[in-house]
């Protein structure tokens, strides 16, 4: 077995995962307080690539770039929860569905008008561009500070959610909304807040991958629906569900690639193995989800007592 | 009945529209659309023939859409899928060279009604946003499958050089035969939702939209009637695919992406869900609308969804206002909640 790939695809999946987590984590917190179906949360992860990639070419600095980007986003974000989300929380999920839909389409043809229909580089600083060598292993080096941002950005939202007040507030949220209010938290800035911060998170994640895929129409509407297998393998509303479902799927889906093939080769000929692989290796994080919702609907980590 | 909602204008407008309609307007719809050729090819206009059968084909698909949407309650996000099965059920054997259009509709009746019966034992376990999600999941999966199989071209897809053949009965490769076709089986669907509607079965399927547990309670298998109404649901869907994939020669996996499936929604809202012409006016209104905005501007999607915001958000009560207001007739008369 080839263990520099084998580590590198370990990388890969570690990567994804990440990115998926800080997509996931604020469309299950909006999914689980507002009960809010929001397929308009790839927008912001679009639009986070792209405002940041304007901002760098001005600035000529990626740093500045993303922090000025998630600001902006969180406001977009806010924006949105005022003035759309916040009148449906009460309405169907029908209305959800459609709603934002419309969003997508709103904000996907911004971008066409705005940034033309191109997708956009970012260029790397040339601090980030290079490579680490590890030994016999040579690993990109901004990959590697994907990899720490994502956890950084875990961790603190772990602190975030367990140990302080916003997020004591947000727990309960998504263990029972009433309460909450009933309680006297000032539930509409709570949602607000949630809302901005899962935009901010999800353009977050939009601006660390663009160097690498560059920023472009439509890459939101992909990562949208497996965000939302992350959310329902996670459990709605549970943060700590998201990231190990995140992880999971990354994993999954970045080895199966590699090695489906491999294992199938054990039991089918080698052609069919060749057919079958790249079909299945695409599917397997679809049945991964659509058994979990068979077999256990409330997810694999429902927050506590939903 | 919540009167006081249709004073805002969309729902009020479409509430007219679509709810208040009586009967001679629908009668005397049906006798413009069995017309339209005729007086489409008298003007020599035959854009619009094209333009009125694909309206039709997505049609028979939003109709199927509302027999779970709209009477069952079902939301279900994966819809274009079934449309896709239709159209490959057409594109694969033509690709070996098997023209028989009873072949063709054979295999697309088989195939949409199996996935069907098959995602749907499962689906059905689950509701509300589990059941958009998971139906979601397994259209997802159908089009993975087929990006994945070069064979049939991939990510491509593949053209259909030559239109199904019914040896001896018809010639779907003249437009007007096709769209008699389409609008015979659009008219067909139509009348069997009715039917079904006003029979046992509707009225156990519109119960369970309103009140499941209360239907389970009056000792119905919700779960049968549910799955019985998605199989058909999907089979309709899956005739509409195949119509689809003759009218436009060409298959590709992008047919059942999720955009799709949220289009054949809107289309739907846009007629009114649980009305049964609403399927047609939302399709014809929907391709109507877009040919015309596409026509000044590339931009024309930023029209449609601020379309769709308002009609969700100033809609007071949003769709669910609209509902309401167009429930007052025919099959949902006796909704009361």
């Amino acid at each position: 077995m080839d263990w520099q790939l084998l580590i590198t695809q370990m990388l890969n999946g570690l990567q994804l995962g990440l990115l998926l987590f800080l997509v996931a984590s604020g469309l299950t917190l909006i999914f689980g307080i507002m009960d809010f179906i929001n397929l308009s949360h790839g927008s912001f992860y679009m639009l986070g690539a792209f405002i940041c990639s304007s901002i760098t070419a001005k600035t000529g600095s990626l740093f500045i770039g993303i922090v000025l980007a998630v600001l902006v986003v969180f406001c977009i974000g806010a924006l949105v929860e005022r003035l759309i989300a916040r009148k449906l929380y009460q309405n169907d999920h029908l209305d959800h569905v459609l709603v934002t839909f419309g969003l997508i389409l709103v904000f996907d043809t911004l971008a066409h008008l705005i940034w033309g229909s191109q997708g956009r580089i970012i260029s790397l600083p040339d601090s980030l561009n290079g490579q680490i060598n590890l030994g016999s292993l040579v690993l990109p080096s901004y990959r590697l500070l994907i990899i720490g941002a994502g956890l950084t950005v875990a961790i603190g939202l772990y602190f975030l959610v367990t140990r302080s007040r916003l997020g004591m507030r947000i727990r309960a949220g998504a263990s029972n909304r009433q309460m909450v209010s009933a309680l006297g938290v000032d539930i509409d800035r709570l949602y607000l807040i949630v809302f901005a911060l899962g935009a901010a998170l999800a353009g977050l994640a939009g601006m660390l991958i663009a160097p690498i895929t560059e920023a472009s129409i439509g890459m939101g509407n992909e990562i949208i629906i497996i965000a939302f297998v992350v959310v329902i393998v996670g459990g709605i509303g549970s943060v700590k569900g998201a990231f190990y479902a995140a992880l999971l799927i990354g994993f999954i889906d970045t080895l199966g690639r590699s090695y489906l093939g491999d294992l199938l080769a054990l039991f089918l000929s080698s052609q069919n193995a060749e057919t079958a692989a790249p079909a299945l290796s695409a599917m397997l994080i679809y049945i991964l989800m659509a058994a979990v919702l068979a077999f256990r609907p409330q997810g694999l980590f429902p927050p506590s007592n939903s | 009945m919540r009167g006081e909602q249709a004073s805002s204008w969309p729902s009020h407008l479409l509430a007219r529209l679509k709810g208040n309609l009586p009967n001679q307007v629908y009668f005397a719809l049906v006798i413009a659309l069995l017309i339209a050729p005729w007086l489409i090819n008298a003007l020599d206009q035959s854009f619009y023939l094209d333009l009125l059968t694909r309206a039709l084909i997505i049609a028979i698909a939003v109709a199927s859409l509302n027999l779970i949407i709209g009477f069952g309650g079902m939301v279900s996000l994966g819809h274009a899928a079934f449309l896709g099965i239709g159209a490959y059920c057409v594109g694969i054997p033509t690709y070996y060279e098997q023209f028989n259009g009873f072949v063709h509709l054979g295999l697309a009746v088989l195939c949409s009604a199996l996935f069907a019966l098959l995602t749907g034992l499962i689906c059905l376990r689950t509701k509300a946003v589990y059941f958009i999600m998971i139906t979601l999941a397994f259209a997802q999966m159908l089009y993975f499958t087929l990006v994945s199989l070069d064979e049939y071209g991939a990510d491509d897809g593949l053209v259909i050089y030559q239109r199904s053949e019914f040896p001896g009965i018809f010639d779907i490769e003249n437009p007007t035969t096709l769209y008699y076709a389409v609008l015979l089986f659009l008219l067909g669907c139509l009348y069997l939702t009715h039917r079904m509607m006003h029979a046992r079965f509707g009225r156990v399927l519109q119960g369970c939209k309103h009140n499941e547990q209360r239907m389970q309670a009056l000792g119905f298998l919700t779960y049968k009637y549910k799955l019985i109404a998605y199989v058909i649901a999907g089979t309709m869907a899956g005739v509409a695919g195949f119509f689809l994939g003759n009218f436009t020669n060409f298959i590709s996996p992008e047919m059942m992406d999720w955009t799709h499936s949220a289009e054949l929604i809107f289309m739907l809202v846009i007629g009114g869900t649980g009305i049964l012409f609403g399927p047609v006016v939302g399709a014809v209104l929907f391709l109507l609308l877009e040919e015309w905005l596409s026509g000044f501007s590339v931009y024309w999607h930023l029209i449609l969804g601020l379309m769709l915001i308002a009609l969700v958000v100033f809609g007071k009560g949003g769709v669910h206002g609209l509902l309401s207001l167009g429930s007052n007739r025919g099959s949902q008369q006796n909704t009361t909640t």
